[in-house]
């Protein structure tokens, strides 16, 4: 009986497959991989249909890519000043302080992101557009942040001792300790905690539906309205789309690709935490 | 170069040091206060647009094409039937899951296989949650864009959360206790539901209580399944359509007019007292049944 409670997880993640394959399957039925892959418009929306997701793909990058440059800096030095600086009890109050931010609803930091950063942003970026890359991609940062911090933080927290001591007995400074060896020794720990804040990145919805646009674009340029693959899903879900048709396929197959590369970062970090504690004991 | 020089250029420096050092200690402090800075600014932000349309109207109204009459009634009540129908499902399950890892499986294949796939499950993104559900409960198992459909798909996206809170609060319970009840002659289901679980229900409670405050402010699932946005009737049963709390708040941030802006700051300040009250209520049910125990 309680063994059927746990097998029910491995039954979620069979249905996950099972569901997005069902349909991928069925979206290439009547659209070739070739399309999908070296097609550069995405449009199933419109009468003259294209079907290339590097349009969404490259909206997940870009956006991503704000989010990481927001959230690794503050979140590695972060994690390094409450692991080998702050006194004990400032780091007893900060670390859940900082957890707040990661519980806030995603909808909420969209509404931020749109309402408050973007206005402001506008005042220093000429021709950032209401809807853009930028500011959803820095809000999703500050909220990825937490998460980069606590990993980065038991990563560096759990290099040894003895380590630092060396290092300091050879007549190092702390700051060159900590850099030189505490860090290098986390190096692996403190990467997976990166490669889980790009998959968080990556698979994040309401904050780039609500702040980056619905405008699929092949682009690089983070001022103009973009579409992300988790906002082109929403979007067609918020339609009432029959079963059956492409664009209900569609999802799915967006879904497909957004599933494997979260799978793929995951899988990447989880291996790197586990070479990080068995270099480490 | 010798390696014994090189070790020490590594490591000893020269005064500069000092002074990185004093500057590096400043970076860290600013970019710890930085995000909780943004944080503060967010909630006052909200708090300001927000709070002048915070009303009893505003929380017995239902939605309307006017932002000034138009209330969060049906969202609410659909969010705390959905809470508490999701409650109702992954609570047992996970529990469950949690006792048969922690206290019965053995250590082969298989568990290993389940643990990794908890973890994997773990860092699945919500949307895809909501595509599963979709595809199977809306669409295979027919239940519609339902009420039940929305709380199953929102179980199945807690599971891993709780599964993995209350195996960590199971961790803490000492093996000696399990012994000592062993050796009084208890079986080993007795010893669960006596010994070992009264002591590990502190922190179950916790982590359960947490995920379902984290589910309260969940949105793109419930997009995807198709939870209506414009609903002026309370759901009368569990294949009714409904809307929640979160999916109002989208609706109204992602019409233009500024009225709605307000509309939306109001329902996320009540969303956010919600959270913040489960927050209260686990940190104080964790304290009152540590006392009890010990």
């Amino acid at each position: 009986m309680l063994f059927v409670c746990a097998a029910v997880s491995v039954a979620v993640t069979a249905g996950i497959i099972l569901t997005l394959l069902m349909e991928t399957i069925g979206f290439f039925r009547s659209v070739s991989i070739k399309e999908f892959f070296a097609d550069t418009q995405w449009t199933p929306l419109f009468v003259n249909k294209h079907y290339g997701i590097w349009a969404l793909v490259s909206g997940t990058v870009l956006t991503s890519f704000f989010a990481m440059v927001t959230a690794i800096p503050l979140g590695l030095i972060s994690a390094i000043y409450l692991s080998e600086y702050s006194p004990d009890r400032i780091r007893k109050v900060l670390k859940p302080s900082l957890e707040v931010l990661a519980g806030i609803p995603t909808v909420v930091y969209g509404y931020f992101a749109l309402t408050f950063v973007t206005p402001l942003l506008q005042k220093f970026i000429p021709g950032l557009a209401g809807f853009n890359a930028v500011s959803p991609g820095i809000v999703m940062g500050i909220m990825i942040t937490p998460i980069v911090a606590s990993l980065s933080e038991d990563a560096i927290y759990s290099v040894p001792l003895s380590l630092r001591e060396g290092a300091l007995a050879l007549g190092g400074s702390k700051l060159r300790s900590t850099f030189r060896v505490v860090l290098p020794t986390a190096f692996s720990g403190i990467a997976a905690s990166f490669i889980l804040g790009i998959s968080r990145a990556v698979g994040e919805t309401m904050i780039v539906t609500i702040a980056a646009g619905q405008q699929p674009r092949f682009t690089l340029d983070p001022r103009v309205p973009i579409e992300t693959m988790t906002a082109y899903i929403v979007q067609v879900s918020l339609g009432d789309t029959p079963h059956g048709t492409i664009e209900y396929n569609t999802i799915f197959a967006v879904g497909m690709l957004l599933f494997m590369m979260t799978l793929v970062f995951n899988l990447i970090a989880h291996f790197m935490k586990r070479r990080f504690l068995r270099g480490v004991l | 170069m010798k390696p014994r020089n090189s070790v020490r250029d590594t490591l000893t420096g020269s005064r500069i040091d000092t002074g990185i050092e004093k500057a590096f200690k400043t970076i860290g402090i600013i970019s710890l206060i930085l995000p909780l800075s943004l944080l503060l600014i967010l909630l006052i932000d909200t708090t300001v647009d927000g709070l002048p349309r915070l009303s009893w109207r505003f929380l017995t109204s239902f939605p309307s094409r006017f932002p000034d009459q138009a209330g969060i009634f049906s969202a609410l009540v659909g969010s705390v039937y959905l809470i508490g129908l999701t409650a109702l499902i992954a609570i047992p399950l996970g529990i469950g899951a949690a006792i048969y890892l922690e206290e019965y499986a053995k250590k082969n294949r298989i568990t290993s296989f389940i643990e990794i796939n908890i973890s994997n499950l773990a860092g699945v993104p919500s949307i895809i949650y909501g595509l599963l559900g979709l595809g199977l409960f809306v669409r295979i198992m027919a239940l519609g864009r339902s009420l039940i459909a929305g709380a199953i798909t929102l179980s199945l996206m807690l599971l891993p959360m709780i599964i993995m809170a209350a195996r960590e609060s199971l961790k803490t319970v000492p093996q000696e206790l399990r012994e000592a009840a062993c050796a009084l002659g208890a079986d080993r289901w007795t010893t669960i539901r006596k010994v070992v679980l009264p002591l590990g229900l502190p922190g179950i409670l916790t982590g359960i209580i947490l995920s379902l405050a984290r589910a309260i402010g969940e949105t793109a699932p419930l997009i995807t399944i198709g939870a209506l946005t414009y609903v002026a009737f309370l759901p009368d049963s569990l294949t009714s359509p409904f809307t929640a709390l979160p999916i109002q708040i989208f609706n109204w941030v992602s019409r233009p007019q500024r009225g709605f802006h307000a509309n939306a700051a109001a329902g996320i300040l009540v969303l956010l007292i919600i959270m913040l009250l489960m927050n209260v209520l686990a940190m104080w049910l964790r304290m009152r049944l540590q006392k009890r125990i010990i």
